[in-house]
This record gives structure tokens, sequence and C-alpha cells, in this order.
């Protein structure tokens, strides 16, 4: 076989590995980092530079001062109140499902069913969802109409769906599958005789979680509960599809800052919020990590 | 398990089903009645479907979103599988720095990456083209992470170094050992990325609306402006057609290699599934 | 060093009877483990020998029956209440936490104070021999030492029985023969009451006091290991346990003519006619065929299996195939090729009488 190889690969003009390559090999690397240098890391050094730059083109940090001005905080701190809210109920609803959906047959139809939706309803977002819920519980929305039908008008203190706690709602929406694909395999991972072990050991249900279930299940519990946040916090269609006017969240904010005569005046800005959410993201995404791989050693 | 528990956790989870399964399918039927409300109370009437086909932003956009999936999804086999191919095969060090930067637009949210993207648009329609179907090359980089994953699946199922050296040994030029060699053995792997690229561009609002094209779910939500009834049409229409998509997934898109037990494999594509167009806001 | 743990106490099953939703896996079983007896329920999978293990531990219920444990009726008592001690095949340490943390846990559910738990657990990790592993977690203990460990965790409560579910099937073979015996010796040191369920004979005959050879939920037969080897009640029996050469012969006054040799039979009280004789290999001998040409106990040798000690010699008599087993030395006498002349000693048997079906062993 060596000597089948080696007689191919010098018929070819490359030598094997371990001594210089030539220069030939190299080449086919270069769509791809040519490409993603273009478009990935372009835009980002561009962010970067343009961030510390004033519009003229001097060095400096304003850009970053201004994200201390009233209305940004505002955005920030709704926006940190949203994936919260969001990731915390579609956590916990998730969960729930997720175990509903383990303790059933593994290769059952329910469970195929529930997990292949999910993967449609993770993915359902932006205009369409924004629609499907006006179309629900909007002022002409079947829900909301129904209910008020019979008396009951969840709009008697004020249309909210429009407002930060509808569009909590609806984040959940696509929260709640997201939790059950990323905690369902950890789900999985807890194995039957645990249960019966502490059992036999002479513990009941309560004992079960206290000691053995949810010690095994927290970090990635909380792991996925971080990536939901993050998820929610990037998320920026259904809010455009559904808040006219008003930068209420960080990502409408930015895209006023685009669109918008103000923000043309100050394009510092909206590349500073863009490093903003950047780190933001980054920093929940590496917390993320960790705890999963404690859990993979655990639950394998 | 003795009989009370069995009892308890059977009711737990037809509670948990029932009231979550309302929660997912009251909005979705919703959707319906709505796109299907006639002028008179209780009127069932298909005019808002007929009128998809009546209005030529949509007719346009949808043509545009489809043609731009379908550039996305050939470049990305023609950039992102020879590369990987390539690396694995010669530059085996490099497999960690690839992966890396493929997974990197994960963590990058949309709204974030395309403030840095404007200029570059900018600087494109003025020297290159105005066309919609630019978009492409900014998509390329969103479904990298999603591509990556699949064909990493389906690189790591068939022995790549042992298929390739033996058709050069047969002297097989690189362009055959790819044509007939390893995409023959990735059919599903491929089909997949391919699946998922598709599922992502026509769900994808935040580059088209902000680099200002317009794509299908911006035609929605113009639309939405004019004729509610319409867009929420069309809203069902491209919910469903993500849906047989990933359907299709499901049953297609297994990867080939061993999965120990089969709902590893559920998992393991709807993760993939779940985290295409899912994760930091792509189409959200 | 002895643990002052209790003497064994009874266990009673009375016609447990256990239905799934197809098929019946216990079929009124009934079964006295004495004090201190480690009992073995062998047979293959889908017997009920599980299913029974796991209706005396509490895990499941049976749809009728009783279970009594030192003279208590525990049939309606749920697992966590029974005071029984567990080994399961495998999995069954917590990952989180270390040795010692498994075994504390079971006596902190037993509410046992904080320093007494601490002792008991060492002492417990010293009698299974894995004192220098207490702080380590599952993943870094190899199969055997987990199920030790496991083992100490069963016994560290003190449980009244003991109950083992296959615990050395998923382990490699070298470490399956040491572990047997290290259980076996615990057992009798800590005297406590024990069932033991296995689909590997050699297992049960080795470290049983009595084993129970168990088919479609019912036991076929109950005794010691001698007995079961060599007096099997009933033909599953003698089939699942050891080898077993089916020859067929004729039942005339009480013993069996089987190929020109007359054989006692285990039960002479058997009608006469054609039958089916079970013959165990170690009751098969071989001789020289120098010139005596052929008989009905003449054949070919065509594989010798070298086992260590003992060698099977399988030997083709034209019409069927037979199996021999002798000490290693006899068998190189007579390698792959030669002609032999087989010798039945003339241990009872057991016969089967002829089906029209099966006559291939």
């Amino acid at each position: 076989m060596t000597a089948v190889r080696s007689a191919a690969l010098t018929a070819a003009g490359r030598p094997i590995a371990g001594s210089r390559r030539l220069s030939f090999s190299w080449v086919g690397l270069v769509p791809f980092f040519a490409y993603v240098g273009l478009f990935l890391f372009l835009p980002t050094v561009i962010i970067i530079v343009g961030s510390l730059t004033t519009k003229e083109g001097a060095l400096t940090a304003s850009n970053f001062t201004e994200i201390a001005q009233g209305y940004v905080v505002k955005a920030f701190v709704a926006s940190i109140t949203i994936s919260a809210a969001s990731a915390v109920v579609g956590a916990v609803a998730g969960a729930l499902l997720a175990y509903a959906v383990a303790a059933g047959n593994p290769r059952g139809i329910l469970r195929r069913t529930v997990t292949s939706g999910s993967g449609v309803l993770a993915q359902f977002g932006g205009v369409t969802l924004a629609f499907a819920f006006v179309a629900t519980i909007g002022t002409t929305g079947f829900v909301y109409l129904f209910l008020k039908d019979r008396g009951i008008d969840i709009y008697a203190n004020g249309v909210w769906i429009y407002d930060l706690a509808g569009l909590t709602l609806i984040y959940t929406y696509f929260q709640i599958p997201l939790m059950l694909i990323v905690f369902l395999p950890a789900v999985d991972g807890i194995r039957p005789q645990w249960r019966e072990a502490t059992e036999s050991l002479g513990g009941g249900s309560w004992h079960y979680w206290r000691y053995v279930a949810g010690p095994l299940l927290a970090p990635s519990f909380l792991g996925c509960t971080l990536l939901l946040f993050a998820n929610a916090f990037s998320a920026y269609a259904t809010a455009a599809a559904l808040i006219t006017g008003g930068g209420v969240i960080i990502p409408l904010v930015i895209s006023n800052l685009l669109t918008s005569e103000t923000g043309r005046a100050q394009p510092g800005l909206a590349k500073a919020l863009a490093i903003g959410m950047i780190v933001v993201v980054l920093l929940v995404m590496s917390l993320y990590t960790l705890p999963q791989r404690r859990t993979t050693r655990w639950l394998r | 398990m003795n009989r009370t528990r069995r009892l308890k956790l059977q009711a737990f989870r037809a509670v948990v089903f029932i009231v979550l399964g309302a929660f997912f399918l009251v909005p979705i039927a919703a959707m319906l009645e709505f796109s299907t409300r006639g002028r008179e109370i209780n009127e069932r009437t298909l005019n808002a479907w007929g009128s998809i086909v009546r209005t030529p932003d949509l007719t346009d956009a949808i043509t545009a979103s489809l043609e731009i999936a379908a550039i996305t999804c050939i470049a990305m086999l023609v950039l992102l599988l020879p590369t990987m191919v390539w690396v694995r095969l010669r530059f085996p060090g490099l497999n960690r720095v690839v992966e890396f930067i493929c997974l990197l637009p994960l963590t990058v949210p949309a709204i974030a990456l395309v403030v840095g993207m404007v200029p570059i648009y900018r600087w494109l329609s003025i020297n290159l083209s105005s066309s919609i179907l630019t978009l492409s090359f900014a998509y390329l980089i969103l479904v990298l992470p999603y591509s990556y994953r699949s064909l990493d699946a389906g690189l790591a199922a068939i022995d790549l170094k042992t298929l390739s050296e033996a058709a050069r040994s047969l002297g097989a030029g690189w362009f055959t050992v790819m044509w007939r060699v390893v995409v023959p053995n990735m059919s599903s792997a491929l089909l997949n990325a391919s699946l998922l690229v598709v599922a992502l561009v026509l769900g994808e609002y935040t580059f088209a609306n902000l680099l200002a094209y317009e794509n299908l779910q911006v035609a929605i939500y113009y639309v939405s402006l004019v004729s509610a009834g319409t867009s929420i049409a069309v809203a069902v229409a491209s919910l469903l057609f993500a849906f047989a998509l990933l359907m299709i997934l499901s049953f297609v898109g297994r990867p080939p290699s061993p999965i120990a037990k089969a709902e590893d494999a559920d998992i393991s594509v709807g993760q993939t599934v779940g985290l295409s167009g899912g994760l930091i806001g792509r189409s959200r | 060093m002895t643990v002052a743990g209790r003497s064994g106490v009874e266990v009673r099953l009375e016609d447990l009877r256990r239905k799934y939703a197809t098929t019946t896996a216990l079929d009124g079983l009934s079964l006295t483990i004495a004090p201190g007896e480690l009992v073995a329920l062998l047979g293959p999978s889908g017997c009920g020998k599980t299913t029974a293990l796991r209706l005396l531990a509490g895990l499941e219920e049976a749809d009728s029956g009783r279970v009594i444990i030192g003279g208590e009726d525990v049939t309606g008592v749920p697992a966590n209440r029974r005071n029984v001690g567990m080994v399961f095949q495998a999995y069954s340490l917590f990952p989180h936490m270390t040795a010692q943390q498994n075994l504390e846990f079971g006596l902190q559910l037993h509410k046992v104070g904080v320093d007494e738990r601490r002792k008991r657990a060492k002492d417990m990790l010293e009698l299974v021999g894995l004192s220098a592993h207490a702080n380590k977690f599952a993943h870094q203990l190899s199969g055997g030492q987990q199920q030790r460990v496991a083992l100490a965790r069963a016994l560290a409560i003190q449980p009244q029985v003991l109950l083992l579910d296959e615990p050395l099937s998923a382990l490699d073979a070298k470490v399956r023969s040491r572990l047997r015996d290290e259980i076996r010796r615990v057992q009798l040191e800590v005297g406590i009451t024990t069932l033991f369920v296995t689909h590997d004979q050699e297992e049960a005959l080795a470290i049983a006091d009595r084993v129970g050879v168990m088919q479609s939920g019912r036991l076929e037969q109950l005794g010691p290991p001698t007995e079961i080897y060599s007096r099997p009640a009933t033909p599953f029996v003698a089939e699942f346990v050891g080898l077993t050469n089916r020859m067929r012969g004729t039942v005339r006054d009480g013993m069996v003519d089987v190929r020109g040799t007359r054989i006692p039979l285990v039960d002479s009280g058997v009608a006469n006619g054609p039958a089916t004789a079970l013959v165990r290999p170690e009751a098969v001998t071989l001789a020289d065929n120098s010139e005596s040409g052929d008989g009905p106990l003449v054949g070919t040798v065509i594989a010798v299996a070298f086992l260590g000690a003992m060698s099977r010699v399988t030997v083709d008599l034209g019409d069927t195939t037979v199996l021999a087993q002798l000490a290693t030395s006899a068998a190189s006498l007579h390698p792959a090729g030669t002609k032999v002349r087989l010798e039945l000693r003339p241990d009872p048997v057991l016969i089967q009488r002829e089906e029209p079906t099966s006559t291939a062993s």
C-alpha cells in the first residue's frame, strides 16, 4: 500500500506529509479563507474600527460613552428583561416538556412528532411569528374576540401585545421548542437505575430529585437557560414586525440608527452597540459551554 | 415503578402535552382562520390566498428568495465541501481552525453583523451589482455553522482518507475524487445541509431589511401594511413549506454514522434543525 | 473483617404471578430462601428471573401472590420501605458522587448520623477492598470496581436481603470470575440472605447454595448445584445446564438401550419404547479403534477443542455427532481424523420421548 501510495502521490507532484509542502496545496484553502475574510472578518473589523473612530476618522471612545444615554440604557434594560423573562419561562416549560417526552417510548410516534415539531417551531420566527400572534390575540384576533364575546377583555387595561409583555409572550413561542431540543439529551441521560437505586436505598421521590436527578440536571438546565437568553437577546425580526417606531430593545435601536437621519450622523454609535451585543452574547455562550462539559461526562 | 406513580406520571404527561399543544397549535389555527375570513361573519373564503399570486411584489419576492436560496446552496456546496475535504486530507491540523471559523457566526447576532455589512454592500451595489441576488454572499456566512455541522457529520461517517487514496491510486484526479467518490457517499448529509440552507434563506429578515432588499420576509411585512389577510396567508404558506422541508429532513437527513440509539438520531437532526435559523436572531 | 450485620432472615415468594400486555412474565412462582442462603435464579432471557427479583425488591407489583421477608408480608410495600439491598447490572452508581458519597447516601436516607455514616461507609469499602478508591467517581473506576462499590453500597444500609440482578454480565470474563468469588466471600462473611439472578450457568453453579432453573415464568427445578447438574429434572434443565448429547435409543425394563450400551435411567418407572437419551459429554470416553472395524459407537474425530485441562472432542458417528469431554492428556491421543470407539459410562440419564420432528441436537 505504501509503495502504491507514494507512487500515486509523487505522480500528482505532491510530497507525503512531513517534509516541505509545496505551495500548490495551500491554493486549495484560498477560496474559503478569502471569502470568510471578506464577509465575516471584514465586517467585524469595520464594526470594531468604526466604533472607535469619529465621523472624521479620529480615534475616540465617545461612541461607547454615548451608550450611557437615556434611551439606550432603557433599551438595554428592556432587552435584558425580555431575554431573561422569556428564557426563564421557556426553560421551565421546555424542561417540563422534555421530561414528559423522555418518559415515553423512545421510538414512539409522540416523541418523533414533538421533536420534529420543535425543530420547526424553534426556527419559526420573525415576521410570520409576529403575524401569528396578531391573528391570535391582536385586536381583531380570533382568541381575543372569542374571549371578548364571553366577557373577558384581555386588553381592558391597555393593549399590551405590542409592548414588552407581548414580546416576551411571543418569544416563548420559539424558546420552549429550543429548550426541548437542547435539554432533552440531558434528560435522556438520566438512567432508570439511579431512580431504582435510590428507592432500594430507602429514598422517595423527594430524595431522588433533591439529591440525584436535580444535581445531575442542574448544570445543563442553567446552561440551556443561558442559551435561551442569548437567543432572545439577539432576536430582531419579530420585534421589528410587531413594534413600529421606537427602539424599545437594542436590536431596534440599532436598526433605527442604520435607517434614520440621526443615525447617519452618528455612525459610530450603531457600531458600538453592535460590539456591546456581541460581547454580551459571547459571554453568555461561553458560560453555556462550561457546564455542558461536566454534564456530558456524567450523563453519557 | 408502582401503579400510583405510573398514573401520576401519565397524568402529568397528559397535562403537559395538552397545555403546550394548545399553546402551540392555537396561533397556527388562528392564522388559518384569519386568512380565510370573508366579508360577513363566519364566511370563509380563499380570497387572501388567491391574492398571493395576484400581488406582483409577493411573487417577485418569492422568486427572488428561491433564487437566492439556490445560489447560496450551490455556493455553500462548492465552497465548503471541497475546503473541508482538503483540510481533512492535507491540513488536519487546521481542522480546529476551520471548525471555529464556521461556528463563529453562531455567536454573532445578525443584527450586529449587519452593521458591518452595510458599508460593504454599499460598495458592492456601486461597483458590482445592486441585485438582490448579492444577498447570497452574506447568507453564505449565516449558513456556515449549520452546513458545517451537517457536512462534518457526513464526512465523519465515510473514511475519507482511505477512499480518496484508493481513488487516486487508481488514477483519479481531484475533481473525479470529489464528484464520483465523496459526493455520492454523502448524499444524505448534502441533502441535509441544502435543506437547512433553503429553510434559513427563506426565513431570513434581518439582513434583507437592513440592507434594503425586498426578499420574501420583507415583502410579507410590506404586504401586511396593505392587506393583513394576504400577509397572513403567505405566512402560513411559508410555515407549511418549512414544515414540509423539515419533515423531509427528518426522514432523509439521518447521518449514516453509528448512532447508538434511535433517539440520538432524532436529537442530532433536531438539534441541527433547531439550530437552523433558530439561534441568534437570523430570521427572528 | 466481620461486619456487625444482621443474621439473615427467611424470604418467601408465594405463587407470584405477573403479566404484561402480551406476555406472562411469572406464572405462579413459589420459592423459599433460608436465612443466610444464596439462591441463584438461572434461565434464558425472558424466563422471569429478573421479574421475580424486582418483585422481591418492590420495584414492581405482582398481579397476585405474596412476598414475605423475615416473616413480614411486604407484598404491597413500596421499594423504599422494604430494606433490601440491590445491585444492578450496570450504571447504578450516582455519577456525581464519589464512591464514599455513594455509600453515605444510603446511610443518610436511613437517617444515620454524619460521623457514623462516614465510619460505616469506610468499613464497607474496606470489606470490598476499595479503601484506596473512596474518593473516586464512577467514571474513574473500572467496571469491576464499580460493581464492588455497588455491592458495598447495597450492604452499607444493613438490609435484610441482598438482591443481585446479573451483576457480572457487563464485565470482562476474567473480571467476572474474580468478582463472582468476591461476592460469595462477602455474602458468607456478612451472612445475608441473597437472591442472585443470572443467565450464566457457570456463575450459578459456582457460587449458589441452591440453584433455581426457570423457563417461561416457572421454576423448572430447585436444588443444590450438583443435583441440578447431574440429576436434571426436565429436559430443559438438562439442556440449559451443561452440554448434552441427544442419542436415540430404546427403553426396556427400566434402562435405556443406546447404540448397544445399556444405561440406567434417572426415573426407572418410564414405559418401554423409543426415546432420546440425554448423555453428558463427561460420560463419553474414547477408546482406540485399531482393528475392530465398525460398530454403532465407532466414528471419526472431526474436531478437538482445547479448553485447558479438559478438551472437548467431536466425533462423527455417521448418522449423528457426539461430544466427549475428557482430560487433555487423554484427548491428545485421538487427534482429528482418527477413528475411535466411544464408550458410554453407566451414569443415570434422562430421556425424552421421541418427537416426530426434532432428533438433531
